[in-house]
């Protein structure tokens, strides 16, 4: 069977089959355990209602328990054995991986990451955001900053690979040195420290656009009477802006911070094929592939830390979650 | 006055920096898309900016013994370098304008058209610019004429060569068809899933639904590097192993977080005057879920469905895990990154069509559908 005839049929069994549940499920709660008729109706009544939240509940959660819940605990458990997967060594993955040189590296460059990407993306969202705000062509241009959303992190990459190429007759960066006099072209992925600064830019690239999306909304939602109020005072379109405007979206910007974090640390892809790794590129997701399928001791002790990393900004999350909710 | 004035000035810098933040966005991608129809010995003999001008490249041919005459006490070898057949392609119509030629393959343009250059064999080689040369040597050249390496102009030549190349020889047709394969069943199956959770948890009352609404937000952050090897020892351990249905099951399982906040997000800001009445009026919960919030979450439904889309269809990570490395099971991205990108590194034009396939079906569903892509960013960011 061909794997695109596979696709199709486990679309119809996999739809067929939640179908199949959940008007079954239901039919055996309604028609067999509580009928809503005879002697016991009124209690019937309330046990189905009662049962049924957990009918519609069950799939999703025994689906995400089992791939996401478990693994937390399984990586952990994983993480304590050597490489065969029987030997217990405790937290000796963790030792040789402090006393890893690339790993070290790694943790600073992820550092420089968290700290570059984020901010940038946001930065030129913001200001995206608002120029094109009331620009007669503001959604064409909006367009075209959110683009590169669509491409993958490996097309991103490749497409940037024309922009870096070693080769003034390829590379745009090479060819204007060439342009501006330099004698020769330059591996910009081989410059050691700022090489992670030229990565970074692809995925700042990338996510600009979704920032600049989220505080056009934002932006958008602010009262126009403060706006007014402060023109009238005399505020110029600066002050309008960081004074006024910025403060009122400021659980906006947040939120977008956050989330490109999240995804800063899930990134492995950019690393991967631009540079592998090498030239003191490495970052903790793409140091962590370095060892899927080799020693899983490892992988999974890398997986952990970066759990870890992620951890209080998820607590966070969960609190800002919980307040909306009431 | 003075004010109007102002205003204007700022109007103008306001487009000018728009104008400039476009440019500077777009100019990669358009890079690419041009890379990847120019024929490749043109890619890396000029940037992609240059592209519509003509190239200076260098072509080698050899001359013809057997047109070899004597004349007074020289034997005279005399011909066009552009009629030989090896580069037929580039040179169609045997005409062209040489800009400089050599005798050999390190200095290729070493003279000037015109001007003479000694045989390393003995003798003299001219070639003129329209092309013509002429060998001259007070011996015989033999079976072999000599080489000459010249430079010319060439009209710039777009083909869909590339393409051809990387969906034929280089198997992207399969890997395109692979990618679909997994993008589609990944998709449809977790909305059905996440539908119901989410209906439950925005309308159902019943103990533990913070607590769940709160787990479902934590999950959403949980980094997928975590999921890989206990889940891929899972597989195996079930006889899933690495296949299609493995992946199915992984990206179905990844994506359940969004697609619940999203869609109970959405159902939860429903009138809850239609769902009241509906209760009154003696429906069930299921008939609510599926005859009226079901059908009035279609936007939810769809930002997902999008999301999920671009998210699979782009994925490195989970396919280089969760599916077979031989050459029948590779989706696009794994190809590229592992198969092309290794061996075909220098290959430029392989390798701009490789990504153009790669991002063209992702483009069209965001151009074609973006108003839900960003009601969907919306609804799951902003409160």
């Amino acid at each position: 069977m061909t794997p695109l005839l596979q696709g199709l049929v486990t679309i119809v069994l996999g739809v067929g089959g939640c179908i199949a549940y959940f008007y079954g499920a239901n039919l055996l709660l309604d028609k067999v355990l509580f009928p809503a008729r005879g002697p016991k109706i009124g209690r019937n009544i309330t046990r189905a209602n009662m049962v049924r939240p957990w009918l519609f509940l069950f799939p999703a959660l025994f689906v995400l328990g089992l791939y996401l819940a478990y693994p937390v605990v399984g990586s952990f458990w994983r993480s304590l054995y050597g490489r065969d997967g029987d030997s217990f060594i405790g937290l000796g993955n963790y030792q040789a991986l402090f006393a890893d040189e690339t790993f070290r590296t790694a943790v600073v460059n992820n550092l420089l990451w968290v700290l570059v990407v984020p901010a940038a993306a946001t930065f030129f969202g913001l200001i995206a955001a608002q120029l094109t705000d009331r620009l007669s062509w503001g959604n064409i241009a909006k367009s075209i900053i959110f683009m590169p959303m669509a491409i993958s992190f490996v097309g991103a990459s490749l497409i940037w690979k024309f922009v870096y190429a070693n080769d003034a007759d390829i590379g745009l960066i090479n060819a204007i040195r060439t342009g501006l006099g330099a004698d020769e072209a330059v591996d910009v992925m081989q410059v050691p420290f700022w090489n992670n600064f030229f990565l970074m830019v692809i995925l700042i690239w990338i996510q600009t656009g979704f920032a600049m999306v989220i505080l056009s909304a934002a932006l958008r939602g602010i009262p126009e009477e403060t706006v007014e109020a402060a023109i009238i005072d005399g505020a110029n379109p600066f002050q309008i802006f960081f004074r006024i405007k910025v403060p009122q979206i400021m659980g906006t910007i947040v939120v977008v911070w956050t989330t490109i974090t999240f995804l800063v640390l899930k990134v492995f892809d950019i690393v991967y094929t631009m540079t592998g790794g090498n030239f003191g590129t490495q970052i903790l997701p793409s140091y962590m592939m370095s060892y899927m399928f080799r020693d899983d001791g490892r992988a999974t002790a890398v997986a952990f830390v970066i759990m870890l990393i992620v951890l209080p900004v998820m607590v966070w999350n969960i609190l800002q979650a919980r307040k909306e909710l009431r | 006055m003075q004010v109007a004035g102002q205003k204007s000035r700022l109007a103008w810098a306001v487009h000018l920096s728009v104008a400039a933040l476009v440019v500077l966005w777009i100019i990669p991608t358009v890079g690419l898309l041009i890379s990847s129809f120019r024929d490749r010995d043109q890619i890396s003999a000029s940037g992609w900016w240059q592209s519509p001008l003509a190239v200076e490249q260098t072509y080698r041919t050899r001359a013809d013994a057997g047109a070899e005459r004597q004349e007074g006490g020289l034997y005279v070898i005399e011909g066009n370098v552009f009629a030989g057949e090896e580069n037929a392609d580039a040179f169609a119509a045997a005409r062209g304008t040489v800009t400089g030629f050599g005798i050999t393959g390190r200095a290729p343009a070493a003279f000037a058209p015109g001007s003479e250059a000694e045989l390393r064999g003995g003798g003299t080689l001219t070639v003129a610019q329209d092309g013509a040369f002429r060998a001259a040597a007070s011996d015989s050249f033999g079976r072999r004429g000599p080489t000459i390496y010249f430079e010319a102009e060439t009209p710039p030549r777009f083909t869909l060569e590339n393409y051809s190349r990387v969906l034929g020889a280089d198997q992207m047709n399969l890997a395109f068809i692979n990618t679909l394969t997994v993008t589609v069943p990944a998709t449809v199956i977790p909305i059905l899933i996440a539908a119901f959770a989410a209906y439950a948890l925005a309308w159902m009352e019943f103990p533990g639904r913070g607590l769940l609404i709160a787990a479902v937000v934590g999950l959403l952050v949980v980094p997928l590097q975590l999921a890989l090897v206990p889940l891929l020892s899972l597989h195996f351990k079930v006889g899933v192993g690495q296949s299609f249905l493995g992946i199915w099951m992984a990206h179905t399982g990844f994506g359940l977080p969004l697609a619940v906040y999203l869609l109970r997000n959405y159902m939860a800001g429903l009138p809850r005057d239609i769902i009241e009445s509906a209760r009154v009026d003696g429906a069930t919960d299921f008939q609510i879920f599926t005859r009226i919030v079901l059908p009035l979450s279609f936007p939810a439904l769809a930002s997902f469905a999008i999301f999920q889309f671009l998210w699979v269809w782009n994925d490195l990570l989970v396919a280089k895990v969760f599916l077979p490395s031989t050459d029948e099971a590779k989706v696009m991205t794994v190809k590229i990154a592992d198969d092309l990108l290794g061996s075909r590194g220098g290959d430029w034009g392989i390798l701009a069509a490789a990504a153009f396939i790669s991002i063209a079906v992702p483009l069209l569903v965001f151009f074609t559908l973006q108003r839900y892509l960003v009601r969907g960013l919306l609804a799951g960011s902003v409160k």
